[in-house]
This record gives C-alpha cells, sequence and structure tokens, in this order.
C-alpha cells in the first residue's frame, strides 16, 4: 500500500483506473453509472441529492467527498444537503426499529 | 476574528499581500504540482489536442475596463477591485476609446470594472459610446451600486435611455450564500436593484432591454450546468421576490488574485487545479473568449481578455495600447496562456458570456 491509511482523497481521482483489471466491465459499469446520472424523469439535481443521502447511508467517504462538491455545483443549499441526510438517517433507523417489530413477535411467541 | 473581517474588506493590494503583485501569481500557477509535471500545464494540454499556439478569430467583442474601484470587496474577484482601488480610466483615455469604438469591427461593446459607474466620466461615456451604433453594448453592473447612494438611483433609467444591456453578478437565489461571497447586505441590496431595473422593463420576458445574470460558484468547485441553473434562479427569484431577467451565464472562478488568494488560504488550490484540469474540454477551446475579444485596460493597455490584464499580460503584438490601435495588425498574434486558462476551458467553458459549449 502506498499509502499508511485505508482511505486517501487522492485516491478518489483513480477510480477510473479500475477498468484497467477488467476493462470490458469497467467500462460498462461507468457508462451505466454515467447514463443513471443524467437528466430523466428525474433531474441531475435531485439525482445529485439522492446520491448525497445514500452516500451517507453507505458511510463512504469517497461518495460523501464527490456528492458534496457535485450538489454544490448544482447550487443546492446546506439545508438541502442536511435534509436530504436526514432522510437517509430516517430510514436506516426507522429500517433498524421496524425490525422491532419482528423481535416482539418472537418475544410474543416465545413468551406464556 | 474582527481582524480577519476587516482585512476581508480590503484588497489584496491594500493588504500588502505577495499575491497583489501579477508574477507572484503566475509563479504560484507555473510551480508546485504544475512544474513537478504531476499536472500538464495549459500549453502542453492544447498542444494534445492541437490548438497551440492559440490564435484569435474575428473581433467581436471590445471589452473595456474603466477602473478597478469598486463599491464591493467580493472574496473571489479577479480584478481585486474595492473602495481603496484607485485606477481609473480617465477622460483621455476614454476619448481614444471612443476613436476605436466608432471603428471597430466588434458587434459587442463590454463595460466592466471594477464598478463601472464609480468612474466619474461614466455616463459621459456611455452617452458618447451608445451613439457609436454598437449592436450589443453591455454595461456589467454589481447590482448594489445602483441602490449605493442617491445620486445612482437613476441608473435604471439611464441605462434604459441608452439601450444598454445589463449584465449583473447574482451568485445564489439565498441570502446567505451571496453575502458570503459578496459582503453582508449586498443580496438583499441586489434584490430591491433587480426589482428596480424589472421596473423600467429590464428582464420582463417580452422585452428588448435585456438583463442578464451572471452566476459564479460562492467557493472551491466549479459552476454546474447553465441551463439547469438558470432554471433554478428563475423559479427561485420569481417565486421569492417576482423578480425577472433573462440568461444565466456560468461562469468558473479562474485561479488568479483573490480568488487564488483564497484557494491558496483555504488549502483548496490542487484540488481545484485537478479539478479543472480534469474538466479541461476541447470543445470550449474553440470558442474560448480570447479568440473573439479584446480587452482594454483603465490606462489604454490592450489584453487578450480581462484575466490575461489582472496579471499584466499585454497582448504578443507590436500594437499595445488604444493609442496606436489597429485591429488588423492586433488580430495577427498569439494569444498568451497560462495555467489560470484551464478555467476558461472546464467542462462546458467559461467566458464572460457564460458557457462556450455545449
Amino acid at each position: 500500500m502506498a499509502s499508511n491509511n485505508y482511505y486517501d482523497p487522492a485516491d478518489l481521482r483513480k477510480f477510473g483506473n479500475i477498468t484497467e483489471w477488467s476493462k470490458e466491465l469497467g467500462d460498462k459499469f461507468f457508462d451505466y453509472y454515467g447514463k443513471v446520472f443524467e437528466e430523466g424523469a428525474l433531474t441531475a439535481r435531485e439525482k445529485s441529492l439522492i446520491a448525497l443521502a445514500v452516500a451517507h447511508t453507505e458511510q463512504c467517504p469517497y461518495c460523501i467527498d464527490a456528492y458534496t462538491t457535485d450538489t454544490l455545483q448544482r447550487g443546492v443549499t446546506k439545508e438541502e444537503m442536511m435534509e436530504a441526510i436526514h432522510v437517509g438517517a430516517a430510514i436506516k433507523s426507522g429500517a433498524t426499529l421496524v425490525h422491532g417489530v419482528m423481535m416482539m413477535n418472537k418475544v410474543n411467541k416465545l413468551e406464556m | 476574528m474582527l481582524k480577519e473581517k476587516n482585512k476581508k474588506q480590503q484588497s489584496l493590494h491594500k493588504r500588502h499581500s505577495a499575491l497583489a503583485v501579477a508574477n507572484k501569481q503566475l509563479e504560484k500557477l507555473s510551480n508546485g504540482i504544475f512544474a513537478s509535471g504531476e499536472l500538464p500545464t495549459f500549453s502542453e494540454k492544447i498542444k494534445e489536442t492541437n490548438h497551440f499556439p492559440l490564435r484569435p478569430k474575428k473581433l467581436e467583442i471590445l471589452q473595456i475596463n474603466v477602473g478597478y474601484m469598486c463599491n464591493q470587496v467580493c472574496e473571489h474577484c479577479h480584478v481585486d477591485a474595492g473602495p481603496d482601488r484607485k485606477e481609473i480610466m480617465t477622460r483621455e483615455t476614454m476619448e481614444q476609446c471612443l476613436e476605436i469604438i466608432r471603428n471597430t469591427g466588434a458587434h459587442t461593446l463590454d463595460l466592466t470594472g471594477g464598478a463601472p459607474e464609480m468612474n466619474p466620466n461614466f455616463r459621459w461615456f456611455v452617452d458618447e459610446a451608445s451613439k457609436a451604433g454598437i449592436k450589443d453594448f453591455i454595461v456589467r453592473s454589481n447590482l448594489t451600486i445602483i441602490r449605493a447612494n442617491k445620486k445612482q438611483y437613476d441608473l435604471p433609467e439611464f441605462f434604459k435611455n441608452h439601450n444598454v444591456h445589463v449584465v449583473s453578478s447574482m451568485p445564489h437565489w439565498t441570502r446567505g450564500k451571496t453575502d458570503k461571497q459578496r459582503g453582508e447586505g449586498v443580496f438583499d441590496q441586489s434584490i430591491k436593484a433587480l426589482q428596480e431595473l424589472n421596473a423600467v422593463g429590464y428582464g420582463m420576458p417580452d422585452s428588448n432591454l435585456r438583463l442578464d445574470l451572471v452566476y459564479n460558484p460562492s467557493g472551491a468547485f466549479l459552476p454546474g450546468n447553465q441551463a439547469s441553473m438558470e432554471k433554478e434562479f428563475k423559479h427561485a427569484l420569481l417565486e421569492d421576490f417576482g423578480i425577472h431577467f433573462h440568461s444565466l451565464f456560468a461562469i468558473t472562478n479562474l485561479p488568479i488574485s483573490r480568488f487564488l488568494d483564497y484557494l491558496i488560504a483555504s488549502e483548496n488550490y490542487e484540488d481545484y487545479m485537478y479539478s479543472l484540469v480534469e474538466a479541461y474540454n476541447p470543445a470550449a477551446v474553440k470558442n474560448v473568449m480570447c479568440r473573439n475579444t479584446i480587452s482594454v485596460s483603465w490606462d489604454g493597455y490592450l489584453y487578450d481578455c480581462d484575466f490575461n490584464q489582472m496579471l499584466e499580460l499585454k497582448v504578443a503584438s507590436k500594437i499595445q495600447h488604444i493609442s496606436e490601435y489597429n485591429e488588423a495588425v492586433l488580430n495577427d498574434r498569439n494569444i498568451i496562456i497560462s495555467q489560470h486558462c484551464y478555467g476558461c476551458t472546464a467542462g462546458a467553458g467559461s467566458s464572460c458570456q457564460g458557457a462556450v459549449a455545449e
């Protein structure tokens, strides 16, 4: 490893290099990726905000770096960015808590 | 904190900052990541796409900077303009400019500054220049100057009477982002000024009185898609303040002067240069503004663009001053480039008229 850190900000610039060891799959991925973020039924701005929220739920430092910049470039405000993250956080915590029903079901089944 | 705030209200010149010197900026732009070969220099890059040397096309825009004095001290200003700048075009130089304006083949006259309205001869100059029959006569107005003092309140009427095309800066449709870049209170005053321009007919949907806005990012990132940003601006300004305007020009901040100072101080310089180089677009080079523009400084010298003017890089021609102006001779020159030029070729490209490539 060239760096003493698992995550190096400079590595984000090297993302494209993944095609070097598997060109066909890498190219297919980047074509797909590029297409996904084009203007469509959703605007590129809306997609960028979704990506920012998911970047946080995935806790991917590269994605957080990239989509913080991307949303800023699209004129997104800090308030909008934070609200998007709360949507991600709410789904994450909701997903945890809704499993509570599973726990409750099990308890109800086991207890007399 | 207060000290830091006061500093921000002064130009780099007034602060005696090292970066107030053009050569220091050019050194910074040539050293480090560019000297080590980590990133290609701009000339190396345009050689790859056969655009070297960069040559002018037909002259279309005559841009005249009538002085560096301004009522604002914007954090990103490439002119390092401010109330403390005393470089102001004299009436004598303006008279020389008028001679050129009457005879130029350019279809656009573009007055800029500082705040051009702060030049004491501004109104006389506009009056005379408007008689020359130039198709598109632009004044770059910072908006707050219209509200700065009573003497300027009639500027919207004055612009209208001279059929001036008003181009104004507006970094965002929210107060926070605007004031952070341009100074406290700028947003509210700009909104008021835009409403006053609308009131005399500027920017209205079917009006011939053109009012365009300039968006440039309030930080170390590139502008987004111009058409999408225009949509956002139009929606927000109409909804929140009832404001109309025609087009939005998305402009990239070039890494010179105060923006360069900001990039270095905030430790964003290298990343920013990387994003500019990575976003290099050969299609933008074809239409880059230095190829159809001549920039005249307050003291009558000639430059490839306003940015080269601030870097004191005069045109590479035996004609360097308006007193000896000759369009044909001037057009036969190589354009002077350095790494700041990446700012005009990133993504959809950037010029004083906004994006230059699809």
